[in-house]
């Protein structure tokens, strides 16, 4: 379970997020969408202590992110996340992209975790380049080879932010089917999110950010039915 | 007016005793860089430190190795520091004043080659559970060198034309040191330095050579 408990962030003087509330259970699916700068990348990279918070907590399973105690490169093994940027390492190639982590930070044997980057790879349609460099990589394949590798690590959560939006239109389908079909296995998922269509049909809850606050948040049929939020609806607006 | 007369068998007679030299060139110089890289290295994150302990010395590290004559630099580690009671033999002033000045060029390659780092690749390390120092490691590190690689090899060629500069602290056993001493004995000047000239050029060009295979090998991607 993520518990948010009114978290407030801010780069120097701007405050980013101001007072957020949100717990998500697990096995749920929580898409987050909202405006360009409304907070919801700076709340995932919060909730895995990219980015130190100035008030309130963020706990994973009970354990809190910003606590001085904790250990965060041992707590980041449960939570996977994925980015817009690919951020593949181009002097690896997919396999090893893959394995690296579980290999280095989790002291698994070449030859384990190889099986499990061969089983992820193959999961999300990468079997046949195992041993490509990234660079020869479509810009989907690329991203499909960064949720492999997230996954690698077997995180209980899955944090993604706009995973979709720097790839061409008739790349972002694969993408989106890969986290259809993570989310039908029961991951626990938090996904920032330009795609409405993915919203409503994958998430159990839908959070509309504006300026730092988290405006609405509830079922889908909610807020793309009946939202109760002037902003929600404005944006909603907008962007169909 | 030109009465020199070339004697090429006598300089020939010597190249046993030149390879011998070069042999000792070619260690000094490897020996340079293997020490340059690694202090390049530190003084590169030195000089992106937040600390002005560390960022200082670094500076002026670079900017004396990158703005002072090589041969100031390995006169200061043979007399320089022996005018404070450090003497340091003729052999290890000239590994010293060349690994000196290898690190404070290396050091503004690696920086250069770091900025060529999305940052975002270490935020992906650490969300992946790597520590800072593993993330430079695994991550930047390798990424840092295939940016560097070219520059870096520049260098070590370089760094074997450098140590020419020993017989000016008394160095007598690398590649012109021991051409020194024949032209001493023989007096052939021209046919023995046109000899070292062209064995200097050979492994040069080699160095380069054996560079490019192996970025050909290595950075496959
Ligand atoms: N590292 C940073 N330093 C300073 N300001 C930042 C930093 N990261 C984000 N911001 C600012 O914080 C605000 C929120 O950014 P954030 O990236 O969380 O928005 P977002 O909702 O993800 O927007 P988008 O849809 O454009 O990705 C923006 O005004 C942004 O400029
Ligand atoms: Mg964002």
């Amino acid at each position: 379970m993520i518990e948010i408990e009114n978290v407030h962030k801010s780069f120097g003087a701007l405050e980013v997020l101001k007072g957020i509330n949100l717990t998500v259970d697990k096995g749920e699916v929580v898409s987050v969408i909202g405006g360009s700068g409304s907070g919801k990348s700076t709340l995932l990279t919060c909730i895995n202590g990219l980015e130190p918070i100035n008030s309130g907590r963020i706990l994973v399973d009970g354990i809190e992110v910003h606590a001085k105690t904790t250990d965060l490169n041992k707590l980041r093994r449960k939570i996977g996340i994925v980015f817009q940027q690919f951020n593949a390492f181009p002097h690896l190639t997919v396999l090893e992209n893959v394995t690296l982590a579980p290999r280095k930070v989790k002291g698994l044997s070449r030859q384990e975790a190889e099986e499990i980057a061969v089983k992820h790879l193959t999961h999300v349609g990468l079997a046949e380049k195992l041993n490509v460099y990234p660079g020869r990589l479509s810009g989907g394949q690329q991203q499909r080879m960064a949720i492999a590798r997230a996954l690698a690590m077997s995180p209980d959560y899955m944090l993604f932010d706009e995973v979709t939006s720097a790839l061409d239109p008739q790349l972002v389908g694969e993408v989106l089917d890969t986290l259809k079909m993570l989310a039908d296995e029961g991951m626990t998922m938090i996904c920032v999110t330009h795609e409405m269509s993915f919203a409503r049909d994958v998430s159990n809850r839908v959070a509309f950010f504006h300026k730092g606050v988290m405006a609405e948040i509830g079922p889908p049929e909610q807020i793309f039915g009946n939202a109760q939020h002037e902003e929600t609806r404005k944006f909603l607006s907008s962007v169909r | 007016m030109f009465e020199y007369t070339f004697q090429w068998r006598q300089a020939f007679r010597a190249l046993p005793q030149m390879l011998d030299g070069a042999l000792v060139t070619m260690q000094i110089a490897v020996l340079s860089m293997v020490i340059g890289v690694t202090i390049a290295v530190l003084l590169a994150v030195a000089r992106n430190a937040h600390s002005p302990w560390l960022r200082w010395p670094a500076t002026a590290w670079v900017e004396v190795a990158r703005n002072t004559p090589a041969l100031f630099q390995i006169y200061m580690a043979h007399f320089g520091l022996g005018s404070f009671g450090i003497y340091l033999s003729p052999y290890v002033a000239l590994l010293a004043g060349i690994t000196f000045n290898n690190a404070g060029y290396l050091c503004e390659t690696f920086r250069g080659a770091l900025r060529a780092i999305p940052a975002t690749q270490v935020r992906a390390g650490r969300s992946l559970g790597m520590g800072q120092v593993m993330a430079f490691r695994l991550i930047v590190v390798p990424q840092m060198f295939r940016i560097a690689f070219l520059p870096t090899t520049n260098q070590m060629v370089w760094a074997i034309l450098m140590t020419s500069l020993g017989v000016t602290v008394g160095m007598s056993t690398d590649l012109t040191g021991v051409t020194q001493d024949l032209n001493a004995r023989t007096f052939r000047t021209f046919e023995l330095f046109a000899l070292a000239g062209a064995l200097y050029y050979c492994i040069a060009k080699a160095v380069m050579f054996a560079a490019r295979l192996a970025a050909w090998r290595l950075f496959r991607y």
